[in-house]
């Protein structure tokens, strides 16, 4: 059910870990609905992500979509850190089943929360960046018929 | 296919040679259609009733109340959905569990539907109904109790006697899913005032897609599928002769064996429960421990999520199954393991191994490796766990 970058991503994650007094951290998801996501950003003085690592509690695209969301922002600044959206990171892995996709919203999502901590943290202003949501996933719950 | 370690027989099981073997002759040479007055017609009757003679035997029942169906689901959609419209005129209050199949469940909610009131009782947190609280909810109107024998879950075996003498007293029908109990359990419907029951084939090392339900001689119930005079009029539809061969083939390899399989299994089932208990941390044993199907075993791992665990153990060639939410479907875990009281995010880290009499005790070894090795490296990518061992430290 999952592509073989999918897979890759999940036996093979890469960055996975946590770094020491980063610039920012987000956490997102929750328990409940067995996903919770959490990015680390080391951001430097030009506001370019120098390094990135991230912790899932999920499924495999759950890690896998993290591994990538981290791969993709990585070199990147704050500014094009935002275009890093659940398609590209989708896309990325050659695409997800329909049931994940909620795990590449997570991941873009637990982006967002990094750089809104890191935001918060220095003061500034980072354009086109909302507030993240704390429980992404809850709307997703489908009426089921019999 | 390389080289695999099968622990999913709850899930279904590998037909069994000799069942194959039994089945063969039916699709080939011995095709005649049951209902047909020549010898080709007539040999497969004689089939039938002979798969139906062995079935009875296994239940203390007469031949005459075993009604071959398309499986498990079939014949719990017929039990329920035909005593209820039976009833209709009575009353209409149903009282089953929360930890039924989704075949019972599902049904209950249509019947509420149309118009049935159904009451879900709780279980304990072993998953073990308690007679007096199913007693409290009988009423003047309740016309059936649907328990089922064992739980496909967490292996928790009912207090069916109980149950069967309540309802008895009660004058209330009683039916039992027991497909995960059928072949592994011994089952005397007569002397646990059973109704109903219904079973699956490919459970007990039968072919998928048959079934059967047993109705107590008496018991007014209508057909489910209308059509021709098949079952006794009771289900329509030309009989699946290969299939029904091989369930009776099944049935009698099972019972054949039934307390050396249970001995075999449960101590390799025993065996595996120790090791994952020692040598794992912050796990948790789900299911009752003595009440437990012999080849059940259930365990929650905190911090990690089910569906990766079962994607390492299947890279280990290890066949697994979970209850999260990841493997069903929807975004809420496994209905039992909230009724028995876990905790979403401990529901979603949930682990169960079925058993055969095939598995090995090196089986068992290589897979305490595999799965510790799995929720170790799920810890360590794991924020909660993260979190836990900061709050310790």
């Amino acid at each position: 059910m999952y592509s073989e970058k999918v897979m890759d991503h999940f036996t093979n994650p890469r960055n996975m870990g946590e770094l020491e007094n980063p610039s920012g951290v987000g956490t997102v998801g929750n328990a409940k609905c067995g996903d919770i996501m959490r990015i680390y950003l080391d951001i430097d003085d030009n506001h370019v992500i120098r390094d990135c690592k991230f912790k899932t509690f999920g499924c495999g695209a759950a890690v896998a979509t993290s591994s990538m969301a981290t791969e993709l922002v990585k070199g990147k600044t704050i500014k094009e850190a935002l275009t890093v959206t659940n398609k590209a990171v989708m896309e990325a892995l050659d695409g997800l089943p329909p049931v994940k996709v909620h795990c590449s919203l997570l991941a873009e999502e637990a982006i967002h929360a990094a750089l809104w901590d890191y935001a918060k943290k220095n003061g500034i202003v980072i354009e086109g960046l909302k507030e993240p949501k704390q429980d992404i996933g809850e709307e997703e719950h489908e009426e089921e018929e019999y | 296919m390389d080289k695999f370690i099968y622990l999913d027989n709850a899930a279904t099981t590998r037909t069994a040679p000799e069942v194959v073997n039994a089945m063969l002759p039916f699709f080939s040479e011995n095709y005649g259609n049951a209902s047909s007055i020549y010898r080709l017609g007539t040999e497969s009757k004689r089939a039938i009733m002979q798969s139906r003679e062995i079935i009875a035997g296994s239940l203390n029942a007469d031949p005459a109340e075993i009604y071959f169906t398309a499986g498990g689901t079939e014949a719990d959609n017929w039990a329920l959905v035909a005593a209820a419209e039976c009833c209709e005129g009575r009353g209409g209050h149903i009282i089953t569990s929360k930890i039924e199949h989704h075949a019972v469940l599902h049904t209950c909610q249509y019947l509420e539907k149309r118009g049935f009131e159904v009451s879900y009782i709780d279980v304990d947190e072993n998953g073990i109904l308690k007679p007096e609280d199913l007693k409290k909810a009988i009423r003047k109107d309740t016309i059936l109790i649907s328990v089922m024998y064992a739980n496909n879950e967490i292996g928790s075996i009912q207090p069916i006697k109980e149950i069967g003498e309540l309802a008895r007293e009660n004058g209330i029908l009683f039916h039992t899913d027991a497909v995960q109990a059928y072949g592994h359990l011994a089952i005397d419907v007569k002397d646990l005032n059973i109704d109903l029951l219904s079973a699956s084939g490919h459970k007990l090392n039968g072919p998928k897609g048959v079934g059967f339900l047993y109705i107590r001689k008496g018991i007014k119930i209508r057909s489910f599928l209308h059509g021709g005079a098949q079952e006794r009029r009771r289900r329509a539809g030309t009989e699946n002769v290969p299939g029904i061969v091989g369930l009776g083939a099944a049935a009698k390899l099972a019972f054949s064996q039934l307390e050396e399989r249970r001995k075999k299994v449960q101590k390799l089932r025993d065996y595996l429960i120790e090791r994952i208990e020692k040598e794992i941390p912050y796990c948790r044993l789900n299911g009752d421990r003595e009440r437990r199907l012999p080849n059940n075993i259930n365990f929650s791992f905190r911090f990690i999520e089910g569906e990766s665990l079962l994607i390492m153990l299947d890279m280990k060639g290890i066949c697994a199954s979970s209850g999260s939410a990841c493997t069903s479907g929807s975004l809420d875990p496994s209905h039992v393991l909230l009724a028995i009281g876990l905790p979403h995010e401990i529901a979603h880290g949930s682990l169960r191994l079925t058993l055969s009499e095939e598995n090995t005790i090196e089986e068992m070894d290589e897979t305490v490796a595999a799965i510790k090795e799995a929720v170790g490296k799920l810890r360590q990518m794991s924020p909660l766990y993260e979190d836990f061992i900061k709050k310790q430290n």
